[in-house]
């Protein structure tokens, strides 16, 4: 039922375990016909760890959605879409919803290494550009996700942004479009327990109001981000999460 | 109601009561003091977050208890009871040592009896209207401890009955959310023969009986008894499932769904917008209570964190904030502080509540608001700033409003703060209702009588509706549009 109700912009909640974490995870893609979804985690601590451990016919303990605003999908012209890491997962479906409503989509895509980059050739199908950038330079260029997207608008007029990646590269790629003037959406990861509105861990400062990531968001007007806040805040169970690790 | 009050003089005529109020004086009945309820010693429980703090009554306690009830002709304490339960038969049946009658009287009225005689605040509701109270001025009848006792006996016996079923009419009905409102109403609407399917957004069924009322009050456990009675009486159970999000309402009428049940509560908690409020370490009651009670965070092979303060600050003076700070102690904290505008008599907090944080240690700092939150140089909160207050003039509430002393601020050394001055309806599912008539608050707007919101086969009741109020108000609406649901489909469906 969530392969045909989700939208872009969608996520789920899953937990794995009895006593495991609700953690929030957003749809990648779907196929209604088998009813299933695509997620991508990367295995960074002990919940993902769990879930990169499930082998193939394995269930996953509970599973809910989709949760979250969907993209507000339109069509102002040209789009220039920015993928960091594993946000370049998110950034998908956002990305052939753009394309699909008529837009010409240039889509800058980020990651440590060439290793690390993912969904590349999906990218492709549905972008009318793909730059790609690397911190080493193993593939791409050698250089940052705001380097590419800049030259891009300082080539050709942009609509549009959206840029979704780790909390750092959202704050920039924010500074970035914000000089000239483009409309941005980004969509957060913040730390969230239930995911529908019931908790507020997941808070964050928009235009100086505050608002919950998980109901009233994911995405939201990049310009109006209290960023600083919100990395603040993503590092509120930071000595938790190292020794969960640890385990 | 004219039926209901025949029923319940045919029943007191009955010749087994006859024989019970004759065997017994009046006068000697007056005399038996109200029963202590055995508590858990405050240095022992405050160690475990699962030690029950009420330890119940025994059947010795509760037979003689049930002895002080005179049996009156008009039970002015069914009045109380936003669920209208027979109070005076289960409370004879005990007397006479009838225990299992007793819970089966509980279950014609009430679908969670183990909840309510634990949580219901009876002193606002049935002990109020007990005519010990009105008429004599003494202690009432311990309606709530017996409630309680009925309910655990049978749990304990083994011999658990499950209440009588109409025949199945074949017609679907949805419960949204699965709090006491939607338990309550599905107990009711499967009593009636229809099918019901409870949907609930999270991965336990109970709403806020599980996820933030705490084990210490209200064990896990006990509500899955009542929630497993529900199921085998037939109520269907889907969680992790938001309706509106993982099926529209559409698709559910097309699967054939006849009418729904919106009883998705309050969830969304209401912060103070003060400078410092998003610190890390200053949170939502409901975030904090939910990492405990629902995700156990607090037991090592959780894999959900929480922050355990030394110095806890639990800002409100209601039944939450009491749940958060006493939680907060059992989770080790050195100081655990009530942070209140008003003093504590205008506490909305139940006195027991009020009084186990007491005995537990709980500090408070009454007639005190916090202005702003400090943080250290991690940017962790550390400190708060509290202003002062005094009493004035009464409000629109009928409390004394509190007013700042100008001038008297003081800071305390905090490193947690739990916000919880209450909640705001939850709007995820209204807001996927087109056509559905809201109040300007958020809430469901609905005829009051048959809980029948703008859309004729939408009925909604708790906290959705009242924006924040109690476990048994929930239940009454639920009742009450189990009931008005109930006529609606027999006149569309002609049943």
């Amino acid at each position: 039922m969530i392969a045909k109700s989700r939208k872009p912009g969608n996520f789920v909640i899953l937990r794995i375990g009895a006593k495991g974490e609700r953690i929030p995870l957003t749809i990648v893609d779907s196929d209604i016909e088998k009813g299933t979804i695509t997620l991508i985690v990367q295995n960074v601590g002990a919940s993902s760890g769990k879930l990169c451990a499930l082998e193939t016919g394995d269930c996953i303990t509970d599973l809910v959605g989709p949760l979250g605003k969907a993209t507000h999908i339109h069509k102002p012209g040209t789009i220039l879409a920015m993928g960091g890491g594993v946000g370049i997962a998110p950034l998908y479906p956002i990305v052939e919803a753009f394309k699909k409503a008529g837009n010409r989509v240039i889509t800058v895509l980020a990651a440590r290494n060439k290793d690390l980059l993912i969904l590349e050739k999906e990218m492709r199908e549905y972008s009318d550009e793909v730059i790609i950038m690397t911190d080493d330079g193993s593939y791409g260029r050698k250089g940052l996700i705001t380097d590419g997207a800049e030259e891009v608008i300082k080539r050709e007029k942009v609509d549009e942004c959206v840029a979704i990646g780790p909390a750092i590269m959202m704050k920039f790629a924010a500074l970035l479009t914000k000089k000239y003037n483009i409309p941005t959406q980004v969509s957060l990861n913040t730390i969230m327990v239930d995911g529908t509105g019931m908790c507020g861990a997941c808070r964050v400062t928009v235009n100086g109001e505050t608002k919950f990531t998980c109901v009233d968001g994911p995405e939201f007007n990049a310009h109006q981000i209290d960023f600083d806040e919100m990395l603040q805040r993503l590092r509120a169970y930071k000595n938790e999460e190292d020794q969960a690790r640890k385990k | 109601m004219t039926d209901y009050s025949e029923i319940l003089k045919q029943e007191r005529n009955a010749a087994w009561r006859a024989e019970l109020r004759n065997a017994v004086p009046n006068k000697d009945r007056i005399n038996i003091e109200r029963v202590h309820m055995t508590e858990a010693e405050p240095h022992e429980r405050i160690k475990s977050q699962t030690c029950e703090v009420n330890k119940g009554l025994t059947p010795d306690q509760a037979r003689r208890e049930a002895s002080r009830c005179m049996d009156c002709v008009n039970p002015t304490c069914i009045e109380g009871c936003p669920v209208s339960i027979n109070i005076p038969k289960f409370v004879k049946y005990i007397e006479a040592g009838h225990f299992l009658d007793a819970a089966a009287t509980l279950k014609e009225f009430s679908a969670l009896p183990a909840v309510c005689g634990r949580v219901c605040p009876q002193e606002k509701q049935c002990e109020a209207k007990c005519f010990y109270t009105q008429k004599m001025k003494k202690d009432p009848v311990a309606i709530g401890y017996l409630e309680r006792f009925a309910a655990d006996y049978e749990r304990e016996s083994g011999k658990i009955q499950v209440p009588k079923v109409e025949k199945r009419n074949g017609i679907k009905v949805a419960a949204i959310g699965s709090g006491p409102a939607s338990l309550s109403f599905a107990g009711d609407m499967i009593k009636f023969g229809y099918d019901v399917t409870v949907f609930e957004a999270l991965h336990e069924i109970g709403g806020v009986l599980k996820y933030g009322i705490p084990e210490f009050r209200l064990p896990n456990a006990i509500v899955d008894v009542e929630l497993d009675n529900l199921r085998q009486m037939g109520v269907n159970f889907e969680k992790n499932f938001v309706v509106g999000r993982t099926a529209s309402f559409e698709d559910l009428k097309e699967l054939g769904y006849k009418s729904f049940f919106i009883g998705s509560g309050a969830g969304l908690p209401n912060f103070m917008n003060i400078p410092g409020e998003n610190l890390n370490g200053v949170m939502s009651s409901n975030e904090y209570l939910t990492r405990v009670n629902l995700m156990y965070a607090n037991q090592s092979d959780s894999d959900t964190p929480v922050l355990r303060g030394k110095c806890v600050a639990v800002v409100g003076g209601g039944n939450t904030a009491m749940d958060a700070v006493r939680t907060s102690k059992r989770l080790g904290a050195e100081r655990s502080i009530i942070i209140y505008r008003r003093s504590r008599d205008e506490m909305p907090a139940r006195l027991e509540e009020i009084k186990h944080a007491e005995e537990e240690g709980i500090e408070f700092m009454n007639l005190a608001n916090p202005i702003e939150y400090l943080p250290n140089a991690e940017g962790r909160v550390a400190k708060v700033r509290l202003q002062r207050m005094k009493l004035g003039e009464p409000d629109a509430s009928g409390r004394r409003k509190p007013v700042p002393i100008e001038g008297d601020i003081v800071e305390i050394d905090i490193d947690l703060a739990i916000v919880a001055i209450g909640v705001s309806p939850n709007p995820l599912i209204p807001a996927c209702l087109a056509g559905l008539k809201m109040s300007k608050w958020g809430t469901i707007e609905v005829n009051e009588q048959t809980m029948q919101s703008s859309i004729p086969e939408v009925f909604a009741g708790g906290d959705i509706v009242r924006g924040g109020a109690t476990v048994i108000l929930a239940m009454g609406d639920g009742r009450r549009a189990a009931a008005s649901m109930h006529d609606y489909l027999k006149n569309r469906y002609n049943l």
